[in-house]
């Protein structure tokens, strides 16, 4: 990606992290081996889809073991969702391992698509 | 010296045979460790720290000897099994007889995804999901729903022309065979296919479902045909990489095997063709 739409993005995200609200800006993310830009903080959301709540956002400080989503996280009915962040910036989820989507909203929503309705069970903390 | 065979060329005795060598490791508890494992690595690994099972060079040597494992706990159940591989480029429909009752059945029905046929149907009793990532403890498929088709023999062509086995950043986004092998750029050919069963084989418990040895014997196969094919190419990094496992390190979760003595599979054993 070009710089100025690099600048762009991490501008967006800037203001996102004051209105909590707004675009999605992940899938414009920086590439991986560039450690000196960090990828911006996706969007939070607190959503009902297909009957139930799908929430995301920035980790707690409380010393989460599996932190793969770039300090973010997805809950499923108040159950985290196991997330991870690809290097171009898209996301997998436990349930979606081989398909990455462009936010962890779009994962949160092919979960609950995946889960039918099941219960998402609480992954091992080892 | 064991023979791994096209799945499609496999008599009704030796499917038998593969089926309940299978069916006994999931009764002994062996099969769900190898659930387990699985699923802890690919919890794990990640494009910018520690990598080994995924999203890495050593993809192809991880999954190889994960499958030697699995292939020798077979083994100790009944010593004529062999791995068979799924040519899925070929045998590409859901009419294909991997697909039959007496293998590894069909699809599942389509109001909850449950397989309904075969040996491992959960109405047979004998294939509890016990490492799962949610409430459902059946197993399921959903062939050909996500996505619609698998990769053709070009598509495959075009992977295994790729003169490079890997490249920096040694991660999902790097060009070279192995990663659009394992298919987070390009074509997209191992990924796809797990999307394509769809159900536990699309998610990080993959290996509930018998399938997950057919692909990646196949993937493994394909290895040797392009190490076949480029035969100057070897496996890179060599040396000095950070979270990426060298040529000459040692894989956890064994420590004590690396990608270098993993490269030759003619020494545990042959293809059919
Ligand atoms: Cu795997
Ligand atoms: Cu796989």
């Amino acid at each position: 990606m070009p710089d100025i739409s690099r600048r762009r993005a991490l501008t967006a995200a800037a203001a996102l992290a004051v209105t909590a609200t707004a675009v999605g800006v992940a899938a414009t993310a920086a590439s991986a081996a560039d450690h000196t830009h960090p990828m911006p903080m996706p969007e939070t959301f607190d959503e009902v889809y297909k009957g139930r709540r799908i929430q995301g956002r920035p980790m707690g400080g409380g010393g989460h073991h599996h932190e793969h989503g770039g300090g973010f996280e997805v809950l499923i009915d108040g159950v985290q969702l196991h997330l991870m962040r690809n290097a171009d910036g898209t996301w997998i989820s436990i349930v979606s391992h081989y398909d990455p989507v462009a936010t962890p909203r779009a994962a949160a929503r092919a979960a609950v698509d995946e889960l039918q309705g099941a219960p998402l069970l609480p992954f091992p903390a080892n | 010296m064991t023979v791994r065979k096209n799945q499609a060329a496999l008599t009704t005795d030796e499917k038998k045979r593969f089926v309940d060598a299978v069916l006994a490791l999931k009764r002994s508890g062996r099969y769900d460790d190898f659930v387990r494992t699985h699923n802890e690595f690919i919890m794990s690994d990640t494009d910018t720290g520690e990598r080994t099972g995924h999203r890495s060079p050593s993809f192809l040597p991880w999954h190889r000897r994960f499958l030697l494992d699995f292939e020798q706990a077979l083994q100790s159940v009944d010593s004529s099994v062999a791995l068979p591989y799924w040519d899925w480029s070929s045998d590409r429909t859901v009419r294909a007889s991997l697909w039959a009752p007496d293998f590894l059945g069909g699809t599942g029905r389509s109001t909850d995804g449950r397989v309904m046929d075969g040996p491992f149907a959960a109405a047979a009793g004998n294939w509890p999901m016990n490492v799962r990532v949610d409430g459902r403890t059946f197993l399921r498929r959903s062939l050909g729903t996500a996505v619609r088709e698998l990769p053709t023999r070009a598509e495959v062509e075009s992977v295994l022309s790729m003169s490079t086995y890997d490249m920096a950043p040694y991660n999902s986004a790097s060009d070279g065979f192995r990663n659009n092998l394992e298919g987070w750029r390009g074509v997209n050919l191992h990924n796809r296919v797990h999307v394509w069963v769809g159900g536990q084989m699309a998610t990080g418990v993959s290996p509930n479902d018998p399938v997950f040895w057919l692909h990646h014997a196949y993937v493994d196969k394909l290895w040797a045909e392009w190490q076949r094919r480029h035969p100057d190419a070897g496996y890179v990094p060599t040396g000095g990489t950070p979270d990426v496992v060298d040529l000459d390190e040692t894989m956890k979760p064994w420590d004590d095997v690396r990608p270098a003595d993993l490269l030759d599979h003619t020494k545990f054993y042959t293809f059919d063709s």
